[in-house]
């Protein structure tokens, strides 16, 4: 007689998952459709299956997180909420203040793209509300499930883990929030909080040990690196004939660009990668990349770890004091540049040895564009002629930064140096762009592919836009500012019967238009 | 996770990427291709067996840059670009043709 199968571990119930290869690809119909509310509550849940792997006993270890659940999870679990709370008034105010208005519902990528209300960031936000009721409201532990409260059962965290990996911390919802309530936010803390009880993401604690053990995401080791740069270096003297340097731990260079290791791995990335060296190389400026710091992006956000965000943080300020750079530069990453513009200062700051009358950090875009404007540096515009060109703005960029100093800099910048780049730009359906774009599907350490489902569903209004603007323009070139959005697109656009080539970077264009050899 | 093959089991990541470089051989590598649904030619395995130098000389796979720069210096400009890559390895040069040759999955934003 065959055994009876044996019964699932908790741990097993949380990990899992259905991997469909072949789910159906959203159409695009000419419009962004907003799911009707009977359709989605028959489609209540029908993602719940959607998860991410789960980090292993020795990839937790790496990142100081405990190996797996632990045996008091619950407890530990409301523990670690409370700790929150006191330590995050924000996070305590946005589980306090929803009135349930309704304005989020239809404006997450994830719930337009898979029609499943609990993608509706106010329902996702519930998921954590109701523990937080149960376990920390008068009303809550006195009317329990009346008054909406409800125990972290292992459903429940079932449910977290599923849900809580379907949203890429874009912020889209908080803007028509009237209340801003911030769900990134709430999402963050969900996954510090199941992070704690050795509930953790592979994608993202496995990316972060590597950040730890060799010094970027990509694991990529510094003799690796500087073969890389090497090549490259060949390459773009090849190509245009002028000896342009990629130069690695130079002490004493004005500059110190630190840029996602994408950059200097996978395409397009490392065409804007290119982009950069060209601009230092005619601007004559010098620069230098490092090993230490050889990683802009940093995961330690998506996870709502304070402890891990100044971890990575720390190796741009060690690379400060050993290349005694004069200015701090980003290159282009998304969520890099929060963490960047945002918290740099406080994790790593103040960065009182660098030269004072220079923004630190200062992103990529603006240290060219300020050359471009100064006529420091010359761009052909014809030379991208064969381009009509849109330009997709990254969600932590447009909601969780600034360039500039100016309000809506990042808009205006980033739009400013592609048009210098190029003769043919237009703009996508204004409610999809600036504060209002949509995040690519893959942000918030979503950006791997046992989850492709959802990335592709995520992707569909922004295919939607980029479509409209395909046919009615000609486009078939989409800027962007940020490695997850780049490798997002390259995977996803072909999905959507759109070339992967139409993704590719700001500094692609630049690149390819900068005049290089003796200024005039 | 793991497969079996001619009598022998290979532990895999939950991707199926080979946990052991070592474990790796021409056979096993037909396999894994086989339930890639890629069918191994002579021009395939010019790319593994790129890939293959490559990292045991840098603990990394190379950027498909470089891939496709050496495939044109070794084989000419039929085979050094992205489109002939993209055409043996339809899932993407970079992540079935390193899982065929028995790599780790690349990580990061790429």
């Amino acid at each position: 007689m065959a055994e009876p199968p044996a019964e699932k571990t908790a741990v097993e119930t949380v990990a899992e998952s259905v991997i469909n290869k072949n789910f159906k690809v959203p159409e695009l119909i000419g419009e962004i459709n907003v799911p009707r509310v009977e359709d989605g509550y028959r489609r209540k849940g029908v993602t719940s299956a959607i998860k991410p792997h789960m980090a292993k006993p020795a990839v937790q270890a790496k990142v100081g997180f405990p190996e797996t659940l632990v045996d008091n999870w619950e407890e530990a679990a409301v523990k670690r909420l409370g700790e929150l709370l006191e330590k995050y008034k924000s996070l305590q105010v946005y589980l306090d203040i929803c009135v349930r208005c309704g304005s989020c519902t239809d404006k997450c990528q994830f719930f337009i793209g898979s029609n499943d209300p609990n993608n509706m960031p106010v329902a996702r936000a519930e998921l954590l509300r109701r523990v937080y009721k149960k376990y920390f409201t008068t009303e809550g532990k006195i009317f329990g499930k009346l008054a909406g409260a409800h125990r972290l059962d292992l459903n429940l965290l079932s449910d977290w883990y599923a849900y809580f990996h379907q949203c890429s911390q874009c912020r889209r919802c908080s803007v028509f929030c009237p209340y801003g309530i911030d769900t990134a936010e709430i999402s963050m803390a969900a996954r510090e909080i199941m992070d704690s009880i050795g509930i953790g993401q592979k994608y993202v604690n496995e990316i972060l040990g590597k950040v730890h053990e060799i010094g970027n995401n990509l694991g990529m080791n510094p003799k690796a690196l500087a073969a890389t740069l090497e090549s490259t270096e060949e390459d773009i003297e090849e190509e245009d004939g002028v000896p342009v340097k990629l130069p690695l731990d130079q002490e004493g260079a004005d500059v110190l660009l630190v840029t996602p290791s994408a950059d200097f791995f996978a395409s397009p990335h490392i065409e804007s990668l290119i982009g950069y060296a060209k601009v230092f190389h005619q601007a004559g400026i010098s620069w230098t990349l490092s090993t230490a710091a050889s990683e802009a992006g940093n995961f330690g956000m998506f996870i709502g770890s304070y402890t891990q965000l100044e971890k990575v943080a720390a190796r741009v300020r060690n690379a400060i004091g050993e290349l005694k750079p004069k200015r701090l530069v980003v290159g282009e990453c998304g969520h890099a540049w929060r963490v960047a513009y945002s918290f740099w200062n406080t994790l790593i700051g103040p960065f009182d040895t660098l030269d004072p009358r220079y923004p630190a950090p200062q992103h990529i875009v603006e240290f060219t564009l300020d050359l471009v404007r100064r006529g420091a540096i010359k761009l052909d515009k014809s030379a991208n002629d064969e381009f009509t060109v849109t330009f997709h703005d990254s969600c932590n960029v447009a909601r969780g930064s600034r360039m500039g100093d100016r309000p809506g800099g990042q808009f205006t910048m980033p739009r400013e140096l592609i048009k210098a780049s190029c003769n043919k730009y237009v703009d996508m359906d204004p409610s999809t762009t600036m504060e209002k774009t949509f995040c690519c599907g893959g942000g918030g350490g979503l950006l791997t592919d046992e989850i492709l489902e959802i990335r592709v569903a995520g992707a569909m209004p922004r295919m939607q836009a980029l479509h409209a603007v395909m046919e009615s323009d000609g486009v078939n070139f989409m800027a962007l500012i940020c490695a997850i959005c780049k490798a997002q697109f390259t995977k996803v656009l072909p999905k959507y019967g759109i070339p992967m080539t139409v993704a590719g970077g700001v500094h692609q264009l630049v690149g390819r238009a900068i005049e290089l050899g003796a200024k005039e | 996770m793991s497969f079996e093959f001619e009598g022998k089991t290979y532990e895999t990541d939950d991707d199926g990427y080979l946990l052991d470089l070592d474990s790796w051989n021409r056979e096993v590598a037909g396999h894994i291709a086989e339930m890639e649904g890629v069918e191994m030619t002579d021009a395939h395995w010019e790319v593994v067996d790129f890939l293959r130098n490559y990292y045991q000389e840098y603990s990394i796979a190379p950027a498909i840059k470089i891939l496709i720069k050496e495939m044109k210096k070794m084989f000419g400009p039929d085979k050094g670009n992205s489109a002939y890559l993209y055409n043996l390895y339809p899932a993407g040069p970079a992540l079935q043709a390193c899982k065929i040759a028995g790599l780790p999955k690349p990580t990061g934003c790429v």
